[in-house]
């Protein structure tokens, strides 16, 4: 057992470090940093002295190299852009992404679940009919446009919401901010956090719905119809608990693809989060962020696979007598 | 519970007294200030924002003339050539009540010249800055320099006291990460002080009811919220909606949309830029055309055939939606040396164009790889892509590959191709600056951005004459003279002149800055 788990985390490492490795590798395609940062009235001894500064005169292994030494360490760096300590721009942004994916995260999971269910059941009904044909945008708009729609519909016409922003923000402790104590900041988080899970509730709702499907097909459905239980303890004690195995397998997943993606989100609607920070990053070829927020976001998909794979171990006893098995 | 109802309703109340005040400018553009600290970064935006709080000795109005600011008088000095004489206002107070002397000029402009200073290169021929009394400055320079205002407009003075007290004296190192005090905090003469900063976020500041031009000015604007808003369509949606009542970098396609919306209005004038092509004449011959062992870019009868192929009408009206104005010289208007009768020089005439590439020997055409920057200049690519097919008219078969700016630049500074576009503006108003960054021989600290490899040392000489020549009569011949050489040779290809777009609530009142930095203080608001 323990064996399997060195081993996974052996694997994790090696893949952060070659995902490490091929990001690095492909910033020197992205352009060159120094344009940015001197005026055009710079002088060519301006150039070479910044690019010396910056180490960006070392070969690359040389500046992978630094770059993971100082990663380890928990020091990113100092973004080109902004002259600040990238981890320290990181924290800053974070709580906004964080706040934003979970505000997105609860949305897309209550009601994809209650969507679910409800067309499962009422599978023939024509609201259930016109929910899974709404579905089909939610699944086929790209995250961008469905953000544009949103601000042209309740920002420009109605007016209800604002179009960017997120709102006044309440500190809490050092470097927490939130923005749902306020009525602004609330107000703020709605469309983005629509616009950032509509996908992922849709999904979830596809899914519930087909699992509760295949349920409501089982012997001990029909058997618990036979005693005369109520129609809503069948539903929701007995059908949608075994819905939930592989529903909440993918919500885990799902997770950290809405941090990942909220760049987009957060580009539209100009949420201050750590995506929004990545694009400017993009733009500006500040390396040090992109290089961060590309091993952050590696750092967390490698470590919620590496968590699922040993959660199955202990969830699934064959892979353990498998293993145990090859070396008896 | 109710301690976190009743803040609730505390912020609910503070937050809806804002956009209520009717006075409140909300301003947005795409990006925001790079650092506070004056003399960190040479950038748009970023002086932009000081300029609110900060003032330098002199600054440019609304349409570009000098304007007296921290002083109210400035001449050559009689006795010396190299010297000008500054008198300073009087009775002018910084934000935390400290007294403007001319100690603090003296110190501004040494902590300007520091190495970590992004300014240094504009004040680069001062050799001293002294002080006569407490409101006369001596500024020295290596030789006498006829324009040396024109470099001072974005030179913002500090207070030596505030900057000594809180350890921020030495330039913040901005590449080495460094945050001072000076990163975060203002404190300048200006019209406006600086409340809260969320850097990329939301920057407020409220209006100095202490300022010497109170009256002078309208400071209409009793606060000021800027938050950068980088996607285009959110930008433009804010507007629409109300949650902003004034909008820098309008995005072209948008202008109709605003332009018909009710109670807004776009206001345009030309901006300081230009956006011309260069070509590589130098060289014997170039990598990017296949033409083997000639390069057709050396003959000036192909060049002017090229820029005589294209069509700067059609752009205008195709590509830039009318938002430009085509362009002869490589000058905007409004910069010393440049003339109507120059910037007209530019026409198209497909015929005599493919008569003078047959007399030059390229009756067949060429293929050639034109390089292009696609998040630079409004449409960049766009404005590309129809010279391609301009240039096809000519039969000169055109490779297009655009990139996005951080990878175009260094292909013109690195001399690594033959066929590029560019853009330039000039922020001392003198073609002086043109000549010497796009014109002169490329040496290390001189010509960086000449990208043709046109090196003619009378020229240069010129060039390198204008720098102390004060007889501004002669001067200005020279330059005019300078201009003949570049139209002559078609060094480069002028395209158009950029057009600023700023969009407003009605009741708003500003006219468009042709450098795009927006001073406040000139602001009416009805």
């Amino acid at each position: 057992m323990l064996a399997f788990v060195i081993r996974r985390v052996g694997q994790s490492i090696l893949v952060l470090l070659i995902v490490g490795l091929v990001a690095f590798s492909m910033f020197r395609f992205v352009g060159d940093p120094i344009d940015n940062m001197l005026g055009q009235e710079r002088t060519i001894e301006d150039v070479e002295r910044l690019r010396a500064q910056l180490g960006l005169d070392q070969p690359f292994p040389v500046q992978y190299f630094r770059f993971l030494e100082g990663a380890i360490q928990g020091n990113f760096g100092v973004s080109y852009r902004q002259g600040r300590e990238v981890s320290e721009i990181l924290l800053e942004r974070a709580p906004a992404t964080l706040e934003l994916a979970f505000v997105s995260g609860v949305l897309a999971i209550a009601i994809g679940i209650m969507l679910g269910v409800f067309t499962a059941i009422r599978r023939n009904g024509a609201t259930a009919h016109i929910i899974m044909a709404a579905s089909l945008i939610g699944v086929s708009l790209p995250t961008f446009l469905i953000g544009i729609l949103l601000i042209y519909l309740f920002s420009v016409e109605l007016g209800w919401l604002p179009s960017f922003g997120r709102g006044e923000t309440v500190s809490i402790g050092d470097w927490w901010t939130t923005g749902f104590l306020t009525e602004s900041g609330r107000k703020a988080l709605i469309l983005p956090a629509i616009t950032l899970g509509l996908y992922q509730m849709t999904l979830i709702m596809r899914l519930v719905r087909s699992e509760m499907l295949e349920v409501l097909r089982q012997d001990y459905i029909r058997f618990a119809r036979a005693r005369g239980l109520k129609e809503r303890a069948v539903n929701f004690h007995h059908a949608l608990k075994n819905t939930m195995v592989p529903v909440v397998t993918v919500i885990g997943l799902q997770l950290g693809a809405i941090i990942a993606f909220a760049i987009i989100t957060e580009t539209v609607f100009q949420w201050p989060g750590v995506g929004l920070l990545f694009i400017n990053a993009i733009q500006f070829v500040d390396i040090p962020v992109m290089a961060a927020y590309l091993m952050l976001i590696s750092v967390m998909f490698v470590g919620i696979n590496l968590l699922v794979d040993i959660l199955y171990v202990f969830i699934d006893p064959r892979l353990r007598v498998d293993r145990t098995g090859g070396h008896s | 519970m109710k301690t976190v109802s009743k803040a609730v309703i505390a912020s609910f109340a503070v937050a809806m007294a804002v956009p209520a005040s009717a006075e409140t400018l909300r301003w947005a553009r795409a990006g925001d200030a790079l650092t506070l600290d004056p003399h960190a970064q040479n950038e748009g935006p970023t002086h932009t924002i000081r300029h609110q709080m900060y003032e330098p000795l002199i600054i440019r109005d609304t349409t570009g003339a000098f304007e007296a600011a921290l002083a109210t008088e400035w001449a050559p000095s009689e006795a010396d050539p190299n010297v000008w004489v500054f008198k300073l206002r009087e009775g002018v107070k910084f934000h935390d009540g400290a007294d403007f002397t001319a100690e603090d000029v003296v110190f501004s402009f040494e902590r300007a010249k520091q190495p970590n200073s992004d300014m240094k290169e504009l004040i680069g021929s001062i050799t001293e800055v002294r002080a006569v009394d407490d409101y006369t400055v001596e500024i020295v320079t290596d030789g006498p320099n006829p324009i040396l205002p024109s470099n001072l407009t974005n030179l913002f003075m500090m207070d030596k006291g505030w900057t000594e007290a809180n350890d921020t004296v030495n330039v913040q190192d901005f590449e080495g990460g460094e945050i001072t005090f000076a990163t975060t905090n203002a404190n300048g003469t200006g019209p406006y002080v600086l409340q809260s900063r969320e850097p990329d976020v939301k920057t407020v500041m409220v209006r100095n009811e202490d300022y010497w031009g109170r009256n002078d000015f309208p400071l209409e604007v009793s606060e000021i919220v800027y938050t950068p808003i980088q996607n285009a369509a959110t930008r433009v949606a804010a507007l629409l909606s109300g949650e902003l009542n004034f909008l820098q970098d309008m995005p072209v396609q948008d202008l109709d949309r605003v332009e018909s919306a009710d109670g807004l209005t776009v206001k345009q004038a030309p901006q300081n830029r230009v956006i011309f092509f260069g070509m590589n004449q130098g060289a014997d011959d170039i990598e990017a055309d296949n033409v083997d062992g000639a390069n057709p870019l050396a003959d000036v009868r192909v060049r002017k055939a090229m820029s005589m192929a294209i069509n700067r009408d059609a752009i205008r009206q195709v590509v830039m939606r009318g938002q430009s104005q085509p362009a002869g010289m490589i000058a905007p208007p409004f910069v010393n040396g440049w003339t109507e009768a120059m910037d007209a020089e530019s026409t198209t005439d497909i015929e005599a164009a493919k008569a003078l590439m047959e007399e030059a020997g390229y009756g067949d055409g060429f293929s050639i790889r034109l390089d292009c920057p696609n998040d630079r200049y409004i449409n960049d690519e766009a404005i590309c892509q129809a010279a391609v097919g301009m240039l096809g008219q000519i039969g000169i078969t055109v490779n297009l590959d655009a990139k996005p700016k951080a990878q175009h630049f260094p292909l013109i500074t690195d001399s690594k191709t033959d066929f590029y576009m560019l853009g330039w503006g000039v922020p001392t108003y003198d073609s002086e600056y043109i000549f010497n960054f796009l014109v002169h021989g490329r040496e290390d600290d001189i010509g960086t951005w000449n990208g043709t490899g046109f090196d003619n040392d009378e020229i240069d000489a010129k060039i390198e004459s204008l720098a102390s020549n004060t007889d501004l009569e002669a001067r200005n011949a020279d330059i005019a003279a300078i201009w003949r050489v570049v139209q002559d040779e078609q060094l480069y290809i002028p395209i158009h002149h950029q057009v600023l777009n700023w969009g407003m609530a009605e009741g708003v009142g500003i006219e468009v800055d042709p450098e795009d930095q927006p001073k406040v203080k000139y602001f009416t608001m009805k």
